[in-house]
């Protein structure tokens, strides 16, 4: 399946989603103008995704920042890797940076699936 | 002219870092969160109290913008769509705040909405916060209605609000959000 790739810029995140090479990934800083608009392609890849999944995903947050509607955005987005067999998610925070580890202990509170949190 | 050495004088007096006054778009959001950032780094603050300055600063922005573009819509007068954000920093403490005209008959609501985060403790803000984020849709404006308890969240510190009536229709709503500098 093809390979969706949107560079980060100074108020949207780089996201790699890239099923043959395995990477999954959304970093850096979350606070488009509209949230649901931005990530509606990488909703709409997860679905294609979940039907022909690899036998195991690790996907990786490692964002700086995000703003309250990208939080709700990033909801859906787990919401919807819920559904597919052999989900992990890779939570990456800064390591002084409490908040964000914090939010991810939330999300993991949300939905269930596996996270593992990581520094860096 | 004096107003301009007034207003200079005014803003050195409450150690005032940074102010716009006009119309809020996300274009004009990224513009001030760059000349803060630049302004936090050169003073060399700690890396996590910047983050929480910019978090507050991003959630009021935005709020400004999702308000006045919708007050816009409905007066289209430049009264309605002009509001203030400013952010100052002394020794103890950044203050964020903003003010924009809101209509009168909103005030109510707003009032009770702030007044209950504002009764919350750390554990009762986090529980309203997972509350909203499942139940909440993107509204068309944009917002998710989770910007005030963000804020309180990340300031850990209650919100300052007041009204100041403005015409027969609006009130000027102003809003202080603090940041300690403090580190815990």
């Amino acid at each position: 399946m093809d390979i969706l790739n949107l560079k980060g810029t100074e108020d949207t995140p780089t996201i790699l989603l890239d099923k043959k090479n395995g990477i999954f990934e959304i970093s850096g800083r979350s606070l488009p103008e509209d949230s649901a608009e931005f990530y509606r392609p990488v909703l709409e890849w997860i679905k294609a995704y979940g039907a022909e999944s690899n036998a195991n995903t690790d996907f990786t947050f490692k964002l700086e920042y995000f703003n309250t509607a990208s939080s709700k955005l990033i909801l859906d987005v787990l919401s919807a890797l819920e559904d597919i067999k052999g989900m992990k998610i890779l939570w990456y925070f800064h390591d002084d940076d409490e908040d964000m580890e914090e939010a991810g202990q939330e999300f993991s509170e949300l939905v269930e699936i596996p996270f593992e949190f990581k520094t860096y | 002219m004096n107003y301009i050495y007034e207003l200079h004088r005014a803003m050195m007096a409450q150690k005032v870092i940074l102010v716009y006054e006009g119309d809020f778009t996300q274009e004009t959001t990224k513009s001030i969160l760059s000349m803060a950032e630049r302004n936090l780094d050169s003073s060399g603050e700690d890396s996590s109290i910047k983050r929480k300055v910019f978090n507050v600063m991003v959630e009021a922005l935005q709020n400004i913008v999702r308000h006045s573009s919708e007050q816009g819509m409905r007066a289209g007068s430049l009264l309605s769509k002009s509001a203030i954000f400013l952010i100052s920093r002394d020794d103890k403490q950044y203050s964020v705040m903003t003010g924009n005209p809101i209509q009168k008959d909103k005030v109510a609501q707003l009032t009770k909405n702030l007044d209950d985060l504002n009764s919350k403790d750390k554990e009762g803000l986090k529980e309203m916060y997972k509350e909203i984020i499942k139940n909440t849709q993107i509204s068309e404006k944009g917002g998710a209605g989770l910007g005030f308890v963000d804020m309180a969240r990340k300031s850990g510190e209650k919100l300052e609000f007041v009204f100041a009536p403005m015409d027969a229709d609006h009130d000027f709503f102003c809003l202080k959000v603090n940041i300690s500098r403090e580190k815990e």
